[in-house]
């Protein structure tokens, strides 16, 4: 079994309640941090926790928080990105919901570290409910004397808040959360500059994923060195992954970074298994944005070694024969899906959620998503195939934020592994759109 | 002919009022603007669960700022309904992992057992409004349907379905908001 640092009581009764998550050892970490250490000291054993960005990117918290701006007399913000809408991936909401205090906790130690005296909790607006959630837990923190003015006497003051999003993917984009927070479009901003120099209201302002947030707590109390330990090279402590689709056990699971895919997929620890007794055909295993993999991919690397949960080995021999972990929203798929309606389906959501502000991604999405529907529906011609690969290719790199490459690697992963599929469509469209029509052949391995 | 009484400007409920004081002071001062999503949920929930133009307006004037600055924002983000809607609207997860689990299949029985079209006109008996929507965060309990701020997982059988359409017939007020919790009356006034 492995270690679980930020779940291991998400189960017991009351636990959402500051009295309950309190006698599990709750705030420690503010205690220690206020009356023990400098902010800056807080900083460095995030540092050395090697902590990557939970929320898809990867890129180490410790130097994200080194680069905030910190002039004299203007106030900074800490962000909290709890706007989780990457198919696949849910285990902020359960996260935020099950255990309220947790996130809190980790805002108060973060906002310290950063000298942050406002900080938002940017909530996606579906979750109204957990918003609810989080305000209780908030009051009860501001009453145990966690929040507001003098926090535990160090002479510290903290406001946290939350806001509700109203329904864009897109305000995930850190600067186009940052916009929305400030009541517009959530239109990405063009950078530099970036948000550590100028971020909400244009103030210095370090912007977190939820589950980088909430690990915080666990590397203060035990040290940046002790969370290190954990996982595989430069992959360390636990992750939060969402799995779903066509798995016997969907659902959250916290895993040590380093556990074999394969592990993942079929011990009864975790997914156990494919449902109905099916055959394992493809795993999107980071969000719908990261490239697919067929079966044969996703459990050894090109070398033939074990596909292990980390960010490196997820990545290994880049996107030819691997993928990300991004925010760790596994998607199974069995025998019987039709990669061309995934592939599809995905890219609906794309065009659906571009926020039109460049034409790569405005317009680009919107082809890739006609093309697709096309030749899922028995009308695809056979330029088809290059066609869509081209604009996959046009939009990359070619857009102000990331949603362009989120909307185009899927596409091109899927022309990559399964251009014999997409084929078969276009030339059997009698056969493939069948109702319950399965693809008779095997994915091909680049 | 030409009616003889102005029509009625929306107000927000005492409770309402309280409740967007509540959150503008969230905000610096000369950033009231940042309340706008905030704001719009509590307009939606008032109203009769969409933003007509007229309370957009009112928005507007409650937070400072042009009513162009409002309907920008209510266009662009997906929740704010721009036009009526029937008591309950039933907000369906089609992206990928529902639609691995069967929610093509769950739209096609919504749309038969209300009359409700997805996308359309409410239902005949202005129960429900059928509406497609992107991700939920729920892709392991799919396939999923949202119903205000109540979530329906794993709706993959007859069972699980009309108990949720059960449960929606049966509901004769909505639940109270928290602000709403003293019982006033606007509680219950959209139903």
């Amino acid at each position: 079994m492995g270690r679980k640092l930020l779940t291991e009581h998400i189960n017991v009764e009351g636990i959402d309640t500051f009295e309950v998550y309190r006698k599990h050892g709750g705030y420690r970490s503010v205690e220690k941090a206020l009356k023990t250490m400098t902010p800056d000291e807080v900083v460095e054993e995030v540092k050395k926790s090697g902590l990557r960005g939970r929320g898809g990117a990867g890129f180490p918290t410790g130097m994200k928080w080194s680069f905030l701006a910190k002039p004299e007399g203007v106030p900074r913000y800490l962000v909290c990105n709890a706007d989780e809408s990457e198919p696949g991936t849910f285990k902020d909401r359960q996260l935020m919901s099950k255990l309220p205090h947790l996130l809190i906790e980790g805002m108060i130690t973060s906002s310290y570290a950063l000298g942050a005296n406002t900080s938002y909790i940017y909530i996606r607006g579906e979750l109204l409910y957990v918003l609810r959630i989080l305000e209780k837990a908030i009051a009860e923190a501001y009453a145990a004397g966690f929040l507001g003015k003098n926090i535990l006497g160090s002479g510290y003051d903290l406001d946290l808040y939350v806001h509700p999003g109203g329904g864009a993917y897109i305000c995930g984009e850190e600067t186009a959360l940052l916009e929305s927070l400030e009541g517009k479009r959530g239109n990405p901003r063009n950078k530099p500059p970036f948000p550590a120099v100028q971020g909400l209201y244009a103030r210095p302002t370090v912007v977190n994923n939820v589950e980088s947030i909430a690990a915080v707590p666990v590397i203060v109390n035990d040290g940046g060195d002790e969370y290190a330990k954990i996982g595989v090279g430069r992959s360390t402590g636990t992750k939060l992954i969402s799995a779903c689709g066509h798995l016997n056990k969907p659902g959250i699971y916290e895993i040590e970074l380093g556990v074999p895919v394969e592990e993942f997929i079929y011990s009864d620890e975790y997914c156990g298994g494919i449902w109905k007794g099916r055959d394992l055909k493809a795993v999107v295993a980071g969000g719908s944005s990261v490239p697919i993999l067929p079966k044969e991919l996703i459990l050894k690397t090109a070398a033939g070694e074990p596909r292990l949960m980390t960010y490196e080995s997820l990545s290994d021999g880049g996107f030819v024969t691997g993928t990300m972990l991004g925010s760790g929203g596994f998607i199974a798929m069995d025998e019987t899906t039709c990669i061309v309606r995934n592939t599809w389906n995905f890219s609906r959501f794309y065009h659906h959620e571009s926020c039109g502000q460049c034409s790569p991604c405005r317009e680009g999405t919107g082809w890739l998503e006609k093309i697709l529907h096309r030749i899922e529906h028995g009308h695809g011609t056979e330029r088809d195939i290059d066609v869509l690969a081209s604009v996959a290719k046009q939009i990359e790199g070619n857009t102000i934020c990331p949603l362009g490459e989120a909307a185009a690697w899927p596409v091109s992963a899927a022309i990559r592994h399964f251009r014999d599929e997409f084929e078969w469509h276009i030339r059997n469209p009698q056969e493939a759109t069948r109702p319950g029509a399965v693809y008779p052949g095997k994915a091909v391995l680049v | 002919m030409e009616s003889t009484t102005a029509p009625v400007k929306p107000q927000f409920s005492e409770a309402a009022k309280a409740e967007i004081d509540r959150i503008c002071k969230q905000y610096p001062e000369e950033r009231r603007k940042s309340a706008m999503l905030p704001v719009l949920h509590i307009a939606q929930a008032e109203f009769g669960g969409w933003v007509a133009p007229e309370v957009q307006d009112l928005v507007a004037e409650v937070l400072g700022v042009k009513p162009i600055e409002v309907y920008e924002v209510s266009t662009f983000y997906t929740m704010f309904n721009l036009k009526p809607v029937g008591k309950h609207v039933l907000e369906i997860c089609r992206t990928g992992p529902c639609q691995l689990r069967g929610s093509d299949e769950l739209t096609l029985e919504l749309e038969r057992i209300t009359g409700a079209k997805v996308g359309g006109e409410p239902s005949a008996d202005g129960l429900f409004t059928l509406k497609e929507v992107e991700c939920l965060a729920a892709c392991g309990f799919a396939p999923v349907v949202q119903v205000r701020e109540k979530y329906y997982e794993q709706l993959d059988t007859e069972e699980s379905v009309n108990a949720m359409l059960s449960e929606l017939r049966n509901m004769v007020h909505r639940p109270a908001l928290p602000w709403e919790e003293k019982g006033l009356p606007n509680a219950v006034a959209n139903n």
